[in-house]
């Protein structure tokens, strides 16, 4: 999908023989933990985001820190560029594959290294899966907070390099607010310890930077996390709406008593339709919106807030509204949530999944303003969000199989995320940049920020080798789209030459 | 660009072309932490007032030089609060210094540090140019996270115009206990009941006394007291703690911050320590020699601030290994390439 050619800053790097490139790392690595030849590399084609496709030259699975080393080290000295890989499940792109580059699978570093209960932390690997952390650490009464709903399958390493999220963000917070270290290994292969095993540590927070660099800054070997005593109350409550505008105040009105959800999520009637199709959850389908709100921690507390939330629920004209009576009602209510996106799937032959966030007090006009951008373009959109915390994922259903289709849906993307920025939100809240959205970051930055940022890459990595066009857009890159994002009649980046 | 920016922005470049380096300052209440910078002051005195502040959106966002009880002030008018408590070592700290010395106070295991509540800043950077990163949204993982990069860089890489941070309602009701208990103990009971689900918001032992406070809706808080049992007690002394004008905080020895795992046993160092954030933060008055404390806290896994006083030619913060400390030049450089923002101030080379 991406027109564009993306130079890494130091130049394209030499391209090397093939054959020279499979004898280097057979080298340095066994030789089970090499893969070349079309066949055994295409599973690595793609991560989450499927509608990019692109073969590496090689892909590469070590099982050891000294192996990561080694095999950085030699790449460097051979100026070969390393594309690292968790388990593949990212949305934007940012493990996708460059034909130049190795790809680094970290999926053998699969062991939780330790559980600390007095300290309440976990060491764990980087290919060990989000869920297996909780999953280990659940007998202590503890578990680990953030729940990307990719959480059975997605890798705790690619969760650092995103930053992901999930549906308790507003009140747990992302990954950076629940990983208290880091080990890396840079480019040059260095081992470096970032953070302690304290709360915080010396020096810059470069735990926090590294958390959401989408691998551009080093290759993560090691994660510890934090973990919190699993909260003994909780309550899931249900509330259908006329319209999406009272869905929203209502969620504002919450957050404005002083109360913070678990969890507070919003679909509008066509996520509705398509989540109570697919799996009978018992959902209002005659709703304009719908809101799901989960209370959770100390009993007591618990009972008190959903009493509060019930009361405001009704003041802003909340109907069918509906409290899970025991877990099992707690779990089929949020089973038609969790499966939006493959419901919609089902509705449409494809769908492109946005990841904008906006404050919460936009919510009603920017959902507004997508109805008519997806009219314009004449495609439909499906909408479910974090909307505790503003975070909108409007799906687009599109029909790969109808010309121009694709392209349509890649437009109206690009103009969802405009009218994100536009209402003072952001591009992405918790899929990552990528190489999806590196064109909207041109439109969300200005040309001296992203030369913040590619000097905080080079400082990493003078070369750019880690995941190159990625992330982070070349400012010729954002000159050459300048036509695409001119907004009234003012040219983004005047200060630059045009192609 | 506002006049007080400009003339900010108009000093950096002077300076960035002359290569005189600037000391930032805010209130001045920190000035004591970290190396002096002998440098002519860049004030952020003029940058001040709150931006906005919508409590429904749980976001304020401020300008630097805004006094802390200016900003707390105007949360509580609406039931929030700084859930990360910095210290206000003075009536006119400012938010600004607050997040450059990246402190936080006793409710930091419990909700988070400076940094976790940080969205977004606006920052000049070395060559003077005005640059913004992270937002006014809970949730924003386009770019580098610079925003909490800066957060405890000591004024290092960027002076902070204007920030944005996460603000949360303050809780129905607070509550202290008290418990007479040794250092072990108490080190023990903390992280006992941290790993139970307890509305617990604060955890502190000094002289004997290992105080907890119970934060939440009077039914929970309540119910963990009869838990809990021990003494009901004042809870102004979270502040006094908070504000560091209690105990080893008093002392005239060197006073050293101690970072470690919550449940490391009593450090082998002479004098009793203030010991805060659970069992985390070590708060150690002693003329104990800087390596001596800093073997301590590195064998735990920690690290240690020569926090006030003592030997000035002692590193004040814990040394960094040589390639770490070499990656921290190179971001420096990257942002403050003339080297004039706080030269030293964190570390000689920096």
């Amino acid at each position: 999908m991406s027109a564009l050619h993306e130079r890494s800053p130091g130049g394209d790097p030499p391209r090397v023989e093939p054959a020279r490139l499979a004898a280097a790392l057979r080298e340095i690595l066994p030789g089970h933990s090499v893969l070349t030849g079309d066949e055994a590399i295409a599973p690595f084609e793609c991560d989450g985001l499927s509608a990019y496709r692109q073969r590496p030259a090689a892909v590469v699975l070590p099982e050891t820190v000294d192996q990561v080393q080694a095999l950085l080290r030699r790449m460097s000295a051979l100026g070969v560029p390393v594309v690292t890989r968790g388990a593949g499940t990212g949305l934007s792109g940012g493990a996708l594959p460059l034909a130049e580059a190795v790809l680094l699978v970290m999926t053998r570093f699969d062991r939780i290294l330790s559980v600390d209960p007095a300290n309440r932390c976990a060491i764990v690997q980087p290919g060990v899966t989000n869920a297996a952390i909780s999953e280990a650490v659940r007998t202590h009464g503890l578990y680990y907070a953030p729940d990307p709903s990719s959480q059975i399958a997605c890798s705790i390493g690619g969760n650092v390099a995103e930053n992901a999220g999930g549906v308790h963000c507003l009140k747990y917070g992302l990954t950076v607010n629940n990983v208290r270290s880091l080990e890396i290994v840079t480019v040059d292969g260095e081992r470096l310890r970032l953070g302690s095993a304290a709360l915080d540590g010396p020096g810059f927070d470069l735990t926090a930077l590294l958390t959401g660099s989408e691998g551009m800054l080093g290759v993560i070997t090691e994660v510890t996390v934090d973990l919190l005593p699993l909260p003994p109350g909780r309550r899931v409550l249900l509330a259908a709406f006329d319209s999406v505008r009272a869905a929203g105040d209502a969620v504002a009105t919450i957050i404005a008593a002083g109360i913070v959800p678990a969890g507070l999520e919003m679909m509008d009637a066509p996520a509705i339709r398509a989540a109570e199709a697919f799996c009978q959850a018992g959902y209002p389908e005659d709703a304009a919106a719908m809101l799901l709100c989960e209370l959770d921690g100390v009993e007591d507390d618990v009972i008190e807030e959903a009493s509060r939330v019930r009361r405001i629920l009704e003041s802003h004209g909340a109907r069918d509204l509906r409290e899970a009576v025991d877990e099992a009602e707690q779990v089929r209510l949020w089973q038609g949530r969790k499966s939006a996106f493959p419901a919609v799937g089902r509705i449409a032959p494809d769908y492109y999944c946005m990841d904008g966030t906006i404050p919460r007090r936009e919510i009603a006009r920017v959902l507004e303003g997508i109805d008519e951008l997806a009219a314009k373009h004449g495609l439909a959109v499906a909408n479910v969000f974090h909307a505790g915390d503003g975070n909108l994922h409007p799906l687009i259903l599109y029909d790969v199989s109808r010309p121009g289709d694709l392209e349509k849906a890649e437009r109206l993307g690009g103009e969802i995320l405009e009218l994100c920025v536009k209402a003072g939100g952001t591009i992405t809240g918790e899929h990552g940049v990528g190489k999806e959205k590196i064109d909207q970051m041109c439109v969300q930055f200005s040309p001296q920020e992203l030369a913040a940022f590619h000097g905080i890459k080079a400082a990493f990595d003078p070369r750019g080798l880690l995941n190159p066009g990625k992330a982070v857009p070349t400012l010729a890159r954002c000159a050459e789209l300048g036509g695409m994002h001119v907004h009234g009649g003012a040219l983004p980046h005047p200060e630059l030459e045009r192609f | 660009m506002d006049e007080a920016v400009e003339r900010l922005a108009a000093t950096i470049r002077d300076a960035a072309d002359s290569g005189r380096p600037l000391a930032i300052r805010g209130a001045g209440s920190k000035d004591f932490l970290g190396h002096p910078v002998a440098a002519d002051t860049l004030s952020t005195a003029d940058l001040r007032g709150i931006v906005a502040y919508e409590p429904s959106e749980l976001v304020v966002t401020v300008r630097a030089g805004t006094p802390l009880a200016e900003v707390e002030a105007a949360l509580a008018g609406e039931g929030q609060m700084l859930a990360f408590e910095p210290p206000r070592l003075a009536p006119e700290s400012t938010i600004g210094g607050a997040l450059a010395a990246g402190l936080s106070g006793p409710a930091r295991p419990f909700r988070g540090a400076a940094r976790d509540f940080v969205l977004g800043c606006r920052v000049l950077d070395g060559r003077g140019r005005q640059l913004v990163f992270g937002g006014q949204v809970m949730k924003n993982v386009a770019g580098y996270d610079v925003s909490r990069l800066l957060t405890g860089s000591m004024g290092c890489l960027a002076v902070l115009l204007e920030v944005s941070l996460k603000v949360l309602p303050r809780p129905a009701t607070d509550l202290s206990v008290a418990l007479e208990c040794s250092e072990d103990e108490a080190i023990d009971t903390m992280c006992r009941l941290g790993g139970r689900a307890l509305p617990l918001s604060a955890a502190a032992w000094a002289d004997g006394v290992l105080r907890l406070r119970l934060s939440g809706a009077r039914a929970a808080v309540a119910a963990a007291r009869t838990v809990i049992g021990g003494e009901t007690t004042d809870a102004a002394y979270w502040e006094a703690v908070r504000d560091q004008r209690t105990g080893n905080f008093l002392s005239s020895l060197p006073l050293w911050r101690v970072s470690v795992p919550a449940a490391t046993p009593p450090l082998d160092l002479p004098g009793s320590p203030l010991i805060d954030w659970g069992g985390a933060q070590r708060w150690i008055a002693t003329e104990a020699e800087a390596e001596v404390v800093r073997a301590a806290a590195g064998a735990a896994g920690g690290h240690a601030t020569r926090y006030r006083g003592g030997d000035p030619r002692v590193p004040a913060f814990h040394p960094l290994p040589e390639p770490l400390l070499a990656l921290h030049r190179r971001l420096k450089a990257a942002l403050d390439p003339a080297g004039i923002l706080n030269p030293g101030r964190l570390y000689a080379s920096l």
